[in-house]
């Protein structure tokens, strides 16, 4: 009997119920609800963000296949097609950290390998509360075990990302993993199921009671039940995933399959609706043929099942043997489950009787689409607000001494104190503790290690070379959400051309709060919006990715967090450069200007306490002159090292060029900006403002005119701002020394700002 | 020359020593599935990194009982030089054909980056083409590379000079600061007696290429066997293939 309590536990609201009975003529029975359940959820329906969705740039020459497939696939020549996407596994990571991130890294993967594609390299976004808490340390400890525990396993080399900390996390972390594979374009497959008595086959490990409702669970807010609900949680096998993935490819090579899709989010559900809604089909499939785990489960259960290391796959009729012994080889079995039916529905037996009968257009094109009511949020007018000359007077100002009186502070706070306690942060401090738990080197392509910047991965057999690099901010887009969406992309965009490479398409993973809030949805639409005229811009069209919605615990959402993967393209492999400056004696500039913008910055954080103000200004048309620029720079080899500036701004950026290079120093000159009243506020915010579209970029002194002469016809700003060389970084602002540090000991600082918080060896 | 390299479910290294055979060195290189029992006129056994069989139980611990195992004991028992690079190192642990275990490194973490070991034995067919005392920057990738043995094993591994590679410094010096996992007298490699099966933590076959930036300097192991392989025992290895 469905009742009110049956709808809720299901999360479905009784309107949704009233058009599930209106559109199947009758009450569905309790299988058939669970199937709409999970179908309808926003994980698998983006019933709220489709509308917004589809205003995203997603076509281009170099687009092979768009959004709406397991991944998205890019040209990158040769006949060659990159195939990438982001997801977020963040719901599950909270209840259970090692199998919630694991199991993230597994599904990813799996819808690579499922497009014919052999996955290279695997990358993260994560976000944290602050790491001084045990809580989050133990968090983080395990996210990482698991991300590296399933990725080593496997064999696809992690290269890095990016890590934040924020108190808005601490109750809700983001684990966003990115996978990117690479395949022959004539060799990519599709989740379709089509030709009427095809054979289903289900592949892979057996269907369990793990993670049923997953799907609806990432669908709602956490509350103190929260942990409670670990059963919904699944297990990772990378072993089986391994199996899974090298039978699959080598299946794919026989011509016999007409569709592969893998079993995430909603499990069988979601893979024979999809496949069967893609080839204009319906998919008729026997329950009880279902290799099972534990014994007693139900149609219910097995249908919406989120077991890992599952495959659904179409054989073409006749050559189902062939499938077979491919399977066979890798000791997995495939099952015989069901066919291809021409009736459009999915049909469920258990023993021969029919226990399901839905349209499929009824699960997903009839899935309800919400138009949710938008406003601003509350908090926005007044947190855009900035006054700087009040910053330094105020209470909690310099709150890295504070003990001591904010007027003594003021004065005795110098800026190289501000750079080492910004460098020992651990938002911006080297994540080395992290990046060498995972395999990073394994495939033997990686060119450029994590840390670095963009990761960087040869092609095998060509010249050539994919760079790709995740980033978002979520404190600009707490302060604006449409600037800090366009900034999350000119900076992953920017991350990937410093390393040489052009920047190609891109991936989103939008990590919100509650959607049935206004001001939540709104804050939704504008970072949509930001992605979109960014993406134009830059020519780097979305093929994809992911959105996580209901983000928030005890109501408090976190901060809006669009994460976006960008991946590009460099012809010539051993051009790739890295941040680090490679030799004493080059000639350092500036590319792009600094406007001293503080607004949102890691400095007002640290240093004041406050997230306030506008995030820096963003002029697309010069971000895309300098992006180009930095391309040809390298590609010309007129450059040696290339750096963005970003999180911490100029000062920041310079000290992490000088690091990882046994200490090559740099004596640098850079101009005065004037922003405040206070003297000090303007060294600071030259110093560590986070002025967009720079790069700083070193060079030997004979490549200096060829430098300034491309930047001028590109019309990019650039600056000869210093000289490396020595083990000091020296900075000085309008003429006066502000910086002065000893390479070696900043990056002590640095090295151990996120290992400082764990034990070096067991005892 | 013939390498062959052992793929057991779980393998993930195989295709990098592959190409590390094939398409650096040039030779001739091909993967053998785990359920076959010939070596295909192997000169060489490359036993990859991976987690074969996902380690379950322990590390290596199931792929001793592979069919092919038969075929590289025979092999190996008959002179021909066998390598175990990580996993591959530990399934020979497990087999025998090796002494010793691994423990999980003290830090009880995975740990990726590149070490320093110094060769302290040339006279395998691994080293052969090394100078002695010569110290390589090669990377390490695993999390049971602790290497542990007895005292009195230890002993005589050291007597008999069969340990191949030690964890050093970048100017060769010994030390526990040196040492990544805690291994047992800083080991990261060793021969068996007949100083034919070698294995080693640390990857050569990631260090081989100037374009991946970490130095080539894991070269020298390929090419010591290339030289043991095509000079030194030519005769050997023509009684290889007709026994």
């Amino acid at each position: 009997m469905i009742d009110p309590q049956v709808l809720e536990r299901h999360g479905l609201k009784p309107d949704e119920y009233e058009r599930i009975v209106a559109f199947m003529g009758r009450e569905p029975n309790l299988t058939e609800l669970g199937i709409f359940s999970v179908m309808w959820s926003e994980h698998c329906s983006y019933k709220s963000s489709r509308v917004h969705l589809r205003t995203l740039p997603t076509e281009g020459p170099q687009v092979l296949q768009g959004p709406g497939e397991n991944a998205g696939a890019i040209d990158i020549g040769d006949g060659l097609a990159a195939v990438f996407k982001i997801e977020s596994h963040n719901h599950p990571s909270f209840i259970e950290p090692y199998q919630g991130a694991a199991t993230g890294v597994g599904g990813i993967i799996r819808d690579i390998f499922t497009m014919g594609a052999r996955p290279i390299a695997l990358m993260n976004s994560l976000r944290f509360g602050e790491l001084d808490t045990p809580a989050t340390a133990r968090l983080l400890e395990g996210v990482v075990a698991g991300i590296a525990g399933y990725g080593n396993s496997i064999g696809i080399p992690t290269l890095g990302g990016e890590i934040g900390f924020e108190p808005l996390y601490a109750g809700n972390p983001l684990v966003n993993v990115f996978c990117l594979g690479l395949a022959k374009q004539s060799d990519i497959v599709k989740g379709v199921a089509s030709g009427v008595g095809n054979a289903v086959y289900y592949v892979g490990a057996k269907t369990g009671r793990d993670g049923i409702h997953g799907a609806t669970m990432a669908s709602a807010e956490f509350d103190e039940s929260s942990a409670d609900k670990r059963p919904a949680v699944q297990v990772g096998d990378p072993f089986m995933e391994k199996l899974l993935l090298e039978a699959c490819l080598e299946v794919m090579q026989t011509d016999a399959l007409i569709g592969i899709q893998d079993m995430g989010a909603a499990g069988l559900t979601c893979s024979t609706t999809e496949m069967g809604s893609r080839g204009g089909a319906g998919v008729e499939i026997d329950v009880s043929l279902v290799p099972q785990r534990e014994s007693g489960m139900t149609p219910y259960e097995i249908m919406l099942s989120e077991s890992q290391e599952r495959m659904l796959l179409v054989a073409k009729r006749g050559r189902e043997a062939e499938v077979e012994r491919v399977f066979e080889k890798w000791d997995l079995h495939a099952v015989h489950i069901g066919h291809v039916t021409a009736d459009g529905l999915l049909r469920v037996k258990d023993h021969g009787a029919v226990v399901a009968e839905i349209p499929n257009r009824a699960l997903t094109d009839e899935a309800p689409v919400y138009h949710r009511a938008m406003s601003p949020p509350d908090y926005l007018a007044e947190a855009q607000k900035l006054d700087l000359d009040a910053l330094a007077r105020s209470a909690n100002a310099f709150a890295l001494q504070p003990s001591a009186e904010p007027s003594d502070v003021a004065r005795r706070l110098q800026p190289s104190d501000v750079l080492l306690a910004l460098l020992g942060s651990p938002t911006i401090g080297s994540k080395r503790w992290v990046y060498q738990q995972y395999d990073h080197m394994v495939q033997t392509n990686t060119v450029n290690i994590p840390g670095l910047g963009a990761g960087v991965v040869r092609i095998k057999g060509t010249d050539r070379a994919l760079a790709m690099s995740v980033d978002g901010n979520g404190r600009y887009c707490y302060l604006d959400p449409h600037r800090g969406a366009m900034l999350a992309v000119a900076e992953a965009a920017r991350n990937v051309a410093c390393a040489g490479a052009r920047p190609l398409a891109a991936t989103n993973c939008l990590n919100f709060g509650n959607p049935e809030r206004p001001a939540i949805m709104w804050q939704f639409a504008q970072a949509v919006e930001g992605i979109g005229a960014a993406c134009r811009a830059l020519d780097v069209p979305i093929t994809g990715g992911n959105v996580s919605l209901y983000n928030e615990t005890d109501g408090r959402a976190i901060y809006p967090t669009p994460v976006i993967g960008v991946v590009g393209l460099l012809e010539h492999a051993d051009r790739a450069m890295t941040r680090r400056f490679q030799d004493a004696g080059d000639v350092i500039v500036l590319l792009g200007e600094g406007r001293g913008e503080l607004g949102g910055s890691e400095y007002l954080k640290i240093v004041h306490r406050i997230v306030r103000g506008m995030p820096p200004s963003l002029d697309l048309t010069a971000e895309r002159a300098l992006q180009a620029l930095v391309v040809a720079l390298a590609d010309a080899r007129l450059i040696r090292s290339a750096h963005d500036c970003s999180d911490g701004g100029l000062a920041v950026a310079l000290a992490e060029c000088c690091f990882d290079t046994n200490g090559i120093g740099a004596d640098v000159s850079i101009p005065a900006v004037n922003v405040a009243r206070d003297p000090q506020i303007d060294i600071a915010a030259a110093l560590f403002g986070e002025s967009a579209s720079r790069v700083i970029v070193s060079l030997a002194t004979d490549a200096l005119a060829g430098v300034l002469e491309r930047s001028a016809a590109a019309q990019v700003p650039a600056l000869v701002i210093g000289q490396t060389g020595g083990n000091r970084l020296h900075i000085a602002v309008g003429g006066a020394t502000a910086v002065d540090l000893s390479v070696d000991a900043a990056e002590r600082t640095w090295a151990s700002a996120v290992s400082r918080y764990f034990k070096k060896h067991a005892a | 020359m013939k390498f062959s390299v052992i793929v057991f479910p779980g393998s993930n290294c195989d295709h990098d020593a592959h190409h590390a055979a094939q398409d650096v060195l040039g030779q001739q290189a091909e993967c053998i599935w785990h359920k076959d029992t010939d070596l295909k006129g192997a000169d060489v056994v490359i036993l990859p990194g991976g987690f074969a069989h996902g380690d379950y139980l322990r590390t290596g611990a199931m792929a001793r009982f592979s069919p092919i195992m038969g075929a590289v004991r025979a092999f190996a028992e008959r002179g021909g030089p066998v390598i175990g690079i990580c996993n591959g190192f530990q399934v020979l642990l497990e087999a025998g054909l090796l002494p010793g275990a691994m423990l999980r490194n003290r830090s009880l973490k995975y740990q990726c980056e590149y070490v320093h070991v110094r060769v302290e034995q040339v006279d395998t067919p691994f080293t052969c083409a090394a100078t002695p005392g010569q110290v390589l920057r090669i990377p390490i990738g695993h999390g049971e590379g602790n290497y542990f043995a007895p005292l009195d094993v230890l002993h005589t591994l050291e007597a008999n000079r069969q340990v191949v590679l030690r964890y050093t410094s970048a100017t060769g010096d010994a030390g526990d600061q040196w040492n990544p996992n805690g291994s047992a007298n800083g080991i990261a490699g060793l021969c068996n007696e007949s100083r034919n099966v070698v294995g080693m933590m640390p990857h050569p076959e990631r260090a081989c290429e100037s374009i991946l930036r970490g130095g080539t300097d894991g070269l020298v192991i390929l090419e010591s066997v290339v030289k043991w392989v095509t000079e030194s025992r030519q005769p050997e290895r023509l009684a290889l293939h007709t026994s």
